[in-house]
């Protein structure tokens, strides 16, 4: 099994008025390829802010990240806007789409940012939107989907330009059990089959029980970190 | 697919879109229609100076334009017309005149006034007077003792067609020369201050009264277009070079009229970036609101992949196609407005003393010219994008996560 995320040393600090908060203090963490794992723990723990490091969506204050062989010290803001637009989809807890695309349009957008021809997009957002259940609502906007389809969607998207890891953060947090528990089924068959590795950061009990490696972060450290047996 | 979602966010808030539009679109159609009215104004002013006698090129004896006195005059005017008939060109008019200070009176009044002799076949295709007779008769070639009087002098003198006006000045022998006319015509001109200032006899009687002989105190020539004046006051000063002329353009005579005009081309682009930083106010506002509404999506797209020139780009995008369609819609209301004010033009007459004064014609029409269209166009679309461009880098500047908290 080979590496695909690793963090070592990682520290970051945020202000909040005169506050300065230590979101996080020298945190190791490797992440094997296929791995389908959850960053656990309490609000303010500092798991999003783990998650959002590991996809470049912010920078440590020390410390080195390297995702899919591609170390993110000395890169600039447009190097590391491609290497998220060609390694690493992300879903969010919400505000996950654009309003004024369809769904279909929504799952283009990112192989649209990475010059894929028209046919070929369109052709394969409606394969990804069949893969997720969403046949026939292609043509549907954000506010005519339900919580859950548009979830649906943000992993439509989230996979559909083949990323090799997918960064979830709190994915049901505004969905109820049952289409939170098909959502994550549907990730997990997302990562059996294409082998994506999937690294969420959650406090649902229904995601850890997905996982099959669960991290606890307190208070910006690492408390445990668990393997299970396999799902 | 790009202009697409541009075109749609533009419509996620139509009412703030329209604002935006509606505050082009009086910006573009006030440029157009105030600048079309500033050039109608300097047309007419232009329009005035030149057929108030003075032509596109005058031609004096060298001292003249500085003591415009009989002693002054050009005493061989055939040398130059044979010269006048070579050099201009085709649809080019000219005509000599004899112009004296005098002193016209009748029984009940009296006022000073400048005598014009002219030459009455050459002069109606020359300056106003050949088409401003509006009662009585226009003078004719034998006339002795004709005479065309203002409309404005003639109802301060109390007179009429067929009545006497005395004029009194000094001959070329320094004696005072006086003479009775009887008026032929009262004339109308733009400026009322032309019809109390002017008097026209014919050049041969003003040359008998006189005593001048052949002389006559100007020569001055109308050409097919007023561009053409520097060119051919320089041509003809050249080929009449050694006989002691003054030979100008009608810029050089009238410099205060030419400083107006240079004057109001820096007007009118100050006025279009006058109209624009008010306008621009309400464009930087409003983009800056629409951005930071959206600041969450553009770290959503950030978190895609999306590059921040990216960003800037798309922004820019829907402020193009604000900015197009605002000029478009401007462009057309201030072009129909110019036209529709082009048959019978804004009339001054309520200001007339005031419009006088400044050399305005009292009726004034538009006049669209492509270097002030292109001119608002621009200045619109470019200063536009400008504003437009500080909102679109903040919003690039975030960082994803910086962006998606951002409230």
């Amino acid at each position: 099994m080979t590496t695909i995320v690793s963090c070592k040393g990682i520290s970051k600090t945020y202000q909040q008025g005169k506050v300065t908060v230590n979101a996080l203090t020298n945190v190791d963490l490797s992440v094997e390829t296929g791995g389908f794992m959850a960053l656990a723990g309490p609000s303010g723990s500092g798991k999003t802010t783990l998650l959002n490091l590991i996809g470049g969506l912010d920078n440590p204050d020390s410390g080195t990240i390297q995702v899919d062989g591609q170390t993110y010290t000395h890169l600039n803001g447009s190097q590391m806007a491609d290497l998220r637009l060609h390694r690493i989809g992300f879903i969010f807890q919400a505000y996950n789409l654009i309003p004024v695309l369809s769904a279909v349009e929504n799952v283009e957008y990112v192989m649209l940012l990475q010059g894929v021809a028209a046919d070929e997009r369109r052709e394969r957002a409606r394969e990804v939107l069949d893969t997720v259940g969403l046949s026939g609502k292609y043509d549907r906007r954000p506010a005519e989907l339900s919580g859950g389809q548009q979830q649906r969607v943000a992993v439509a998207r989230a996979i559909v330009a083949h990323p090799s890891i997918v960064l979830a953060d709190e994915p049901t947090a505004n969905l109820d059990s049952k289409t939170g528990e098909s959502l994550l089924a549907l990730m997990l068959q997302m990562n059996r089959e294409r082998s994506v590795t999937f690294i969420f950061s959650t406090h649902d009990n229904m995601v850890m029980d997905f996982a099959r490696r669960i991290v606890m972060i307190r208070d910006g450290r690492i408390d445990s970190d668990q393997n299970k047996t396999d799902r | 697919m790009d202009l697409q979602i541009a075109w749609r966010n533009i419509w996620r808030n139509p009412r703030r879109t329209t604002v935006i539009l509606i505050a082009v679109v009086i910006g573009v159609w006030s440029m157009i229609f105030l600048g079309a009215l500033m050039r109608g104004i300097i047309r007419g002013m232009i329009h005035n100076g030149i057929t108030t006698l003075t032509g596109h090129v005058q031609i004096h004896q060298q001292q003249y334009p500085d003591d415009p006195s009989i002693d002054n005059s050009i005493d061989d005017p055939a040398a130059i017309t044979q010269v006048l008939e070579q050099q201009l060109s085709d649809g080019s008019h000219w005509a000599t005149r004899v112009r004296v200070n005098a002193i016209a009176s009748n029984a009940r009044h009296n006022a000073s006034v400048t005598l014009v002799g002219i030459d009455p076949p050459k002069e109606k295709a020359l300056s106003f007077i050949g088409s401003a007779v509006t009662q009585g008769r226009y003078l004719e070639a034998d006339d002795t003792n004709a005479i065309l009087v203002g409309r404005a002098l003639a109802k301060r003198f109390e007179t009429k067609p067929g009545r006497k006006l005395i004029l009194m000045t000094q001959d070329n022998t320094g004696q005072i020369a006086s003479k009775a006319f009887r008026i032929a015509g009262i004339f109308q001109a733009e400026m009322e201050s032309t019809e109390k200032s002017y008097l026209f006899i014919t050049r041969k009687a003003a040359q008998n009264m006189l005593k001048m002989g052949p002389a006559v105190s100007e020569i001055s020539i109308l050409l097919p277009s007023p561009d053409q004046a520097s060119q051919t006051a320089q041509r003809l000063d050249t080929q009449l070079a050694g006989q002691q002329l003054a030979v100008r353009s009608w810029q050089e005579a009238l410099p205060l009229l030419q400083s107006y005009l240079e004057l109001y081309d820096s007007f009118i682009l100050i006025w279009f970036v006058v109209v624009f930083v008010a306008m621009g106010f309400g464009i930087l506002n409003t983009t800056l609101m629409a951005v930071f509404e959206r600041m969450r999506e553009f770290g959503l797209l950030k978190a895609l992949g999306m590059r921040p020139i990216r960003i800037v780009k798309g922004i820019l995008t829907e402020a193009l196609i604000i900015l197009f369609v605002g000029i478009l819609i401007g462009n057309g209301l201030g072009l129909f407005s110019c036209y529709a004010l082009s048959f019978h033009g804004i009339n001054l007459s309520a200001l007339a003393q005031g419009v006088e004064y400044a050399g305005m014609s009292r009726v004034i029409i538009p006049q669209v010219i492509a270097k002030d269209l292109l001119g608002a166009n621009l200045v619109v679309l470019l200063l536009g994008l400008l504003v437009c461009l500080y909102p679109a880098v903040k919003a690039a500047r975030f960082t994803p996560v910086e962006a998606m908290v951002h409230n």
